[in-house]
């Protein structure tokens, strides 16, 4: 995740292998018959591109639209090198397809890891490239003339000597005979009429007159609805059923019993939940039955007492903390969090004698289908997946488990049948982000300089079962992410210390994965150290940043859109926070108000961003500012808790979340830049974190380590 | 039993019980998915309708107390002026992301709208407040109900502003 680009591959070479591995992408191009063309006859030089003869072309896009923008931005990408507009692309959801439409980098179909547009950069710019050079080959043979005496104008070749035009369409037969090119030319930033521009978004007319279809959205003929419970004790099992009360419901058809969940299937959505809620079911609660938070909370306290691995050491931490005059020691705990996208968890599926058909919005496509043909005992091939638009991601649809259960509902029921998780359903049966814990040790000279950092790192290694590739002896690379920051520490030591939750309570990731963690450390030590150096907050991170250009300036950008050190009444604060991550760059300042009761306001958030060419600058900034409110709603309010091996919270009521009043005015600068892109879904939220605990710091004094805010720790501050 | 409802101008009759809440009659009975279901019990405003022009949380309201009363949803917003400015604006300020709430805030933006035509800050937050977007787009929704109010009041006839 943010493991990717700066830690199981440097930021460099995250960007060298992207390019490279595109090659893995490109395997899957087909090159065109030479002859004998079908009636259907189309120029479909790669997975990505098709152009037929009436000229309608069709763009497949591999990474899903679940509101970052990624829809717009692939078409961008490919309609500047293709010579369209936009508004001339049939847009569609890739298939499950891993040889055709995986992440360059995460070698598997996902849309995750703010490494969307990333892994879309190249390929799909060259995807479009290579169309339009075999239409302009196509043409200049037409014509007798040098391929290089014609261009590409808005879906026609010209050849501007001699006046002559010709649609794409025209071309399409001929253009599909001669070989794809290996190599074609991409044009540079200065020629760009779409890429880097604001263009409106592509998914959204839809979205404000009721036609969008997200996955819930599908209605197959035919198709029954079903309400779910899995057992309420992670891990457990369905002992016994009494469907009297259950069956007599109007509506009821059926009742499921699986191995872990009861599902009542019914004519509609009503019929399905009474029925559910008038089933009597017993549960074999299993071996987490007495499990609760702080038996869990008490394991990672434990491990921070335990030696871990190294992660990464540069320098000789050992040496200096022998010479240090004295020790910044702090611990930070962080909670378990939800995700709770607007879209409940939900899976339409129609399982038949010899195949499987799905209906699902899902950040894993690939996935999903393997684990559909695991739970459907079908070969794979007999698996069809319809991706839709996704009603919010975070990360909880980086998963597939709630396609597996569906599947294996459907597997009882004749014809379609769609699955819908109630809300609390979907709260309590979450991959939550587990908790996390942080040791720093900062070693300091006799003038409170910092001479060595260590941090160890306590908590689940996800990607160990999630993207086995980034577990890499024995550390979790996305949990260590930016865990020393960017900071210039002479000597760095990080050690990370694996504890998993009990069997059966799942885990994954977060929208800001690592860096969601370990940006709230380090900034918070960051800001503590000033502290002790007797510095500015502003200062000292300058002074520990000469030596990354990027970072410092969009430091010095946003110190000055937020007016950093100007007065501010009682009880107010400002906080600083950096993030060098996802390929971005990115500093955050938040204005907070603390009341005499503890009460946090976070009243505005300024936030800078350099995230190197911005392929649409809008939507770099709706992501920042939706990345915050995120980010906010979490620091203040989130905390997921457990008693009895079941999770006490269900709804929004016991799951607070930022609501229009009580969210901050936010300011996004995107500093304009021709480096290669970063990705902008997740930085906001990491950021924010210690942006707020720092104004929390600065307006009362009080060092928050633990997350969420505990406000009874604020009251009648200064 | 059943029961005729008029959604959107159009007649129709369903066959539930009584305590069958809207919600679930516009999307699993009549197909009508551009209502959505957040959280069940009021509490996200994602399946907000108009109700005899009222604004409702379609998820707690049962088809029973519906009665003959007009319902609108998402998909007839475009009817009414007030929604055809709101979509606009939506789109002009590239409100949505992911889209699955805005269903319900456009339908909160309306009713705010038809009853206050000139919006304070307060207003709004009063209002939208019951709506929750986990996108995080608050501040682009408030700006654009704003612009939506103030094309709205310069296009209405000299005497009725």
């Amino acid at each position: 995740m943010s493991g990717t680009p700066s830690h199981a591959l440097s930021r460099r070479s995250f960007l060298v292998s992207a390019t490279a591995t595109a090659g893995g992408l490109l395997i899957g191009f087909r090159v065109p018959l030479a002859r004998g063309q079908s009636a259907d006859a189309a120029l479909e030089p790669n997975a990505f591109v098709r152009i037929d003869r009436a000229g309608a072309i069709r763009v497949t896009l591999p990474y899903v639209e679940m509101g970052q923008g990624a829809y717009t931005a692939q078409a961008q990408l490919l309609a500047e090198e293709l010579e369209v507009e936009i508004g001339q692309l049939t847009l569609e959801h890739a298939p499950p397809n891993e040889a055709l439409y995986s992440h360059p980098v995460f070698g598997d179909q996902i849309t995750g890891g703010s490494a969307g547009l990333r892994g879309a950069w190249e390929p799909l710019r060259q995807a479009g490239a290579t169309a339009r050079t075999l239409l302009t080959q196509a043409a200049a043979r037409r014509w007798r003339v040098s391929p290089s005496s014609c261009s590409a104008e808005r879906g026609e070749i010209v050849h501007a000597s001699s006046g002559r035009r010709i649609r794409y369409s025209e071309l399409v037969d001929a253009a599909a005979r001669l070989p794809v090119p290996k190599n074609v030319a991409l044009k540079s930033p200065a020629q760009f009429r779409i890429v880097g521009k604001p263009v409106n978004r592509v998914d959204t007319p839809d979205k404000v007159n009721g036609k969008a279809k997200f996955g819930i959205d599908a209605l197959p003929a035919g198709v029954k609805f079903a309400a779910v419970a899995a057992c309420p004790v992670f891990g457990g099992q369905v002992g016994t059923i009494d469907d009297t009360a259950a069956k007599s419901i109007r509506g009821v058809r059926q009742i499921v019993r699986i191995e872990d969940a009861v599902a009542v299937i019914a004519d509609h959505t009503w019929a399905a939940r009474k029925g559910l809620a008038a089933l009597k079911v017993t549960w074999n609660e299993g071996a987490n039955a007495n499990v609760d938070t702080q038996a869990l909370v008490a394991e990672c306290n434990a491990g921070l007492d335990r030696p871990g691995v190294t992660a990464t050491t540069h320098g000789d931490v050992k040496a200096a903390e022998a010479q240090a005059a004295s020790f910044y020691d702090a611990d930070f705990r962080l909670p378990m969090l939800a995700h709770l996208a607007m879209e409940p968890i939900n899976c339409t599926v129609h399982m038949r004698k010899d195949s499987c058909e799905i209906w699902v919005g899902c950040q894993r496509l690939a996935l999903a289908r393997r684990m559909a043909a695991e739970a459907s005992g079908l070969p794979i091939e007999q698996i069809t997946v319809h991706n839709h638009l996704l009603g919010g991601g975070f990360g909880r649809r980086l998963e597939a488990d709630y396609v597996a259960q569906a599947v294996r509902i459907a597997r009882h029921v004749d014809g379609p049948v769609k699955v819908i998780w109630s809300r609390e359903e979907d709260v309590q049966h979450d991959f939550f982000r587990y908790h996390n814990h942080s040791r720093v040790r900062v070693g300091l000279d006799a003038n409170n300089a910092p001479i060595s950092f260590s941090h160890k790192i306590v908590g689940p290694a996800v990607m160990a079962r999630w993207l086995p590739a980034f577990f890499q002896n024995n550390v979790d690379l996305d949990i260590i992410s930016v865990a020393a920051g960017t900071y210039a520490w002479p000597n760095v030591h990080v050690e990370y210390v694996r504890v998993e939750p009990p069997r059966g309570l799942n885990v994954g990731n977060w929208r800001g994965v690592g860096a969601s963690r370990n940006a709230f450390v380090v900034e918070s030590a960051i800001d503590d150290l000033a502290k002790l150096a007797g510095k500015d907050p502003l200062t000292y991170r300058r002074e520990l940043l000469a030596k990354s250009p990027r970072l410092l300036n969009v430091l010095n950008k946003v110190a000055e859109l937020a007016q950093w050190g100007t007065p501010l009444g009682a009880g107010r604060g400002r906080g600083i926070a950096l993030l060098d991550d996802f390929g971005s760059y990115v500093a955050q300042i938040a204005e907070v108000t603390v009341s005499r009761s503890g009460q946090v306001r976070v009243d505005r958030v300024f936030c800078v961003v350099d995230c190197g060419f911005a392929v649409n600058p809008d939507i770099v900034k709706a992501q920042l500012e939706g990345g915050i409110i995120y980010g906010v709603s979490a620091v203040l309010h989130g905390r997921i808790t457990v008693a009895k091996g079941r999770i006490q919270q269900g709804n929004f009521d016991d799951c607070p979340v930022l609501r229009m009043h009580d969210s901050p005015l936010i300011e996004v600068h995107v500093v304009p830049s021709l480096e290669a892109p970063g990705g902008v879904g997740e930085p906001g939220t990491a950021a924010v974190f210690p942006a707020v605990t720092n104004a929390i710091f600065a307006a009362t004094g009080k060092r928050l380590l633990d997350l969420p805010i505990d406000t009874t720790q604020l009251r009648n501050l200064p | 039993m059943s029961q005729q409802l008029s959604i959107n101008g159009v007649t129709h009759t369903v066959d539930v019980d009584d305590d069958t809440p809207l919600l679930w009659v516009l999307r699993d009975v009549i197909g009508l998915t551009g209502t959505k279901f957040g959280c069940g019990i009021a509490l996200c405003g994602a399946c907000t309708v108009h109700i005899d022009g009222v604004p409702r949380r379609s998820c707690i309201t049962s088809v029973r107390s519906v009665g003959n009363a007009s319902i609108r949803t998402i998909e007839a917003l475009e009817t009414t002026p007030v929604g055809r400015s709101l979509q606009k604006a939506w789109l002009d300020l590239e409100v949505v992301q992911c889209g699955y709430c805005q269903s319900g805030q456009l339908m909160s933006a309306a009713a705010l709208l038809a009853g206050n035509a000139t919006p304070s800050d307060e207003d709004i937050d009063t209002v939208m407040s019951g709506n929750v977007c986990r996108c995080g787009t608050y501040g682009r929704i408030r700006a654009a109900i704003k612009q939506a109010a103030a094309e709205i009041h310069q296009s209405a006839p000299e005497g009725t502003r």
